[in-house]
């Protein structure tokens, strides 16, 4: 059996978060199943990648090509998909980031297979079947689903999973060169743009503090920015001041934007539209600080505080500043 | 430029959801509409008709009520409408969606085929590069600026991608899936509010898309919906009172104690 592969997803030779979320995943749905746990890789020169996935791995899948050095989606479905022909893996795990929602949709088309995106819970039933379970409406409900055929492609929500503490077993690491028809390759990709530079991604991070049009002006994100650092988080926007040119899209939470699910969630100034809620539902911690006591944010938050922002946050930056020793 | 563009009539996102106490299914509000997204992609179907002529058609899946958001894609400007709501045909996953869709899509001339990149009631986004693969298409998923070039038979877009954008060029024809930021879709013009009430909407049904009953809907689903469930609720909201300073040491207090979260 060629066993439950995770999808090892990396950008500027670092590896997602997620994929280390979804081997730890990935190894108890094995260990379950008694198969055999595999990280793929596809790029090029993924040694070093593979020596970083080899403790939490019992095998590491290189598929190595000149092709592969940028994403491109005809590219990799070449290489994924007559890899996974030919192997036929039970389950193939990704994140649910751009990258794996541009590729593993047309993927399962590919391999004509289901798919299962953005899921926020797999659990192995008795008779080796996986339930997947995955929000609908906007996370006004749950469904749970189970795959008629194998492989079984699912998509999950980063942070939804612990990462995996590492072993001290070394994955056995196979390398393939694979040949991909360039007159497969129909797509060009001809520039990737950087836009947020070194910042971590909001899917990623651990704390988020999120702004919205409370915050009266732009400049005033530096409050956010201010307690973000002292807290080691990022910050994020509602809609309606990504709209407004405030803020860049790429930091947008909500439906129309990301989905996100840190450990602890500051909704600061923003009053919880229900677009806004479906983005951040399955935060950890959720505190909110609103002027507003009617703002719909407070039903959705673990704690409230009916304050000025312009108040509350400077003050809740020093003082953790202190607590934190920073 | 013959344009297609898939649409999905989805409940509003304030729309109330209820899961069924028998976890059979879900009982949602009747506050429905057009999928945000794809109201994207029809708008930028009909900008880039208005540059370079040709077609744009828009073709739905759903029960019969989803006539409604064939007749909003019309007011906007679209030429045709064609409905998909036979029985067989509905309840299926988005990969027995897709067959179908493709399947009528097949039916028509088109050098560009658009849709949301997701839609609202299960956020999957996998219909539309599904759908690309049945026809042998290239996709492109969360787009936010399309430049057609159809002397060159390519077209160039901007997609959202990890930390950026990417620059793609696709071939024509391509499937392309619309992100926010694409466009500010139009409101209908009262004139074509009145044209779409009296447009006729082709229905084309299992027999006209080739497509066996086993192919679509349920039974030609590759998934299989267990139950529904209420998502975990939070606990209710804790207030903290006080003024400013107090405030802030309490919720500090609480955040490492009770919620672990320092």
């Amino acid at each position: 059996m060629a066993g439950i592969w995770v999808y090892a997803e990396h950008h500027d030779g670092k590896l997602k978060k997620v994929t280390f979320e979804l081997l730890g995943k990935g190894r108890e749905l094995a260990q379950g199943r008694g198969e055999e746990l595999g990280a793929i890789l596809l790029g090029k020169d993924l040694d070093p990648l593979a020596e970083e996935l080899s403790p939490y791995a019992d095998r590491v899948h290189c598929l190595e090509s000149p092709m592969l050095e940028v994403y491109n989606c005809d590219a990799f479905l070449e290489a994924l998909s007559s890899f996974s022909a030919e192997r036929n893996p039970s389950m193939i795990m990704a994140g649910a980031t751009y990258q794996a929602r541009d590729l593993f949709p047309a993927l399962a088309g590919r391999l004509q297979k289901g798919i299962v995106v953005d899921c926020l819970g797999v659990e192995l039933a008795d008779g080796g079947r996986f339930l997947l379970r995955k929000p609908i409406y906007g996370g006004k409900a749950l469904v749970e689903v189970a795959f008629k055929e194998e492989p079984q492609l699912v998509l999950v929500r980063p942070r939804t999973f612990p990462p995996a503490e590492p072993r001290s077993e070394r994955a056995e690491v196979s390398k393939e060169q694979v040949e991909i028809d360039p007159t497969k390759v129909r797509l060009k990709v001809l520039e990737v743009m950087k836009t947020t530079g070194e910042k971590v991604d909001i899917t990623e991070a651990d704390v988020i503090v999120c702004g919205g049009r409370g915050l009266k002006d732009p400049e005033n994100f530096k409050l956010l920015e201010e307690l973000a650092e002292v807290l080691g988080g990022v910050v994020g926007a509602t809609r309606a001041v990504v709209d407004a040119g405030w803020r860049p899209q790429e930091d947008q939470v909500g439906k129309s934007g990301k989905t996100v699910s840190p450990n602890l969630y500051f909704a600061v100034g923003l009053s919880g539209a229900v677009h806004h809620v479906m983005g951040m539902d399955t935060s950890k911690v959720v505190v909110a600080i609103n002027r507003d006591p009617m703002a719909p944010i407070f039903q959705y938050a673990d704690y409230g505080l009916v304050a000025d922002l312009f108040q509350v946050v400077p003050l809740l930056a020093e003082e953790l500043k202190k607590e934190l020793g920073k | 430029m013959e344009i297609v563009v898939l649409v999905k009539r989805v409940p509003d996102s304030e729309a109330q959801v209820q899961v069924k106490p028998d976890g059979s299914g879900v009982t949602v509000e009747e506050r429905y509409g057009m999928n945000f997204f794809d109201s994207l992609a029809v708008e930028e179907a009909l900008r880039i008709k208005e540059k370079f002529g040709g077609r744009v058609t828009a073709i739905s899946l759903g029960p019969s009520q989803s006539v409604e958001v064939l007749r909003t894609a019309i007011a906007m400007g679209v030429d045709d409408a064609i409905l998909l709501e036979e029985e067989a045909l509905l309840g299926g996953d988005e990969y027995a969606t897709a067959r179908a869709l493709a399947a009528a899509v097949k039916t028509l001339p088109y050098d560009l085929v658009l849709c949301g990149r997701e839609a609202f009631d299960d956020s999957s986004g996998v219909v539309g590069p599904v759908v690309a693969q049945f026809l042998g298409i290239p996709s492109v998923t969360m787009v936010t600026k399309v430049e057609v070039e159809p002397e060159q038979r390519k077209v160039k877009v901007e997609r959202e991608a990890e930390g950026g954008r990417e620059l793609i060029e696709a071939p024509l024809p391509a499937l392309l899936t619309a992100q926010k930021g694409l466009n500010e879709p139009r409101v209908p013009p009262v004139m074509g509010v009145v044209k779409a009430m009296k447009a006729q909407i082709k229905k084309l049904d299992l027999g006209s898309l080739g497509l066996g009953p086993e192919e679509v809907g349920q039974k030609g689903a590759k998934l299989e919906v267990l139950r529904y469930i209420e998502p975990p609720k939070r606990r209710a909201v804790k207030y903290i009172k006080g003024e400013p300073p107090e405030m802030v040491k309490e919720l500090i207090e609480l955040l490492k104690t009770e919620a672990k979260a320092l």
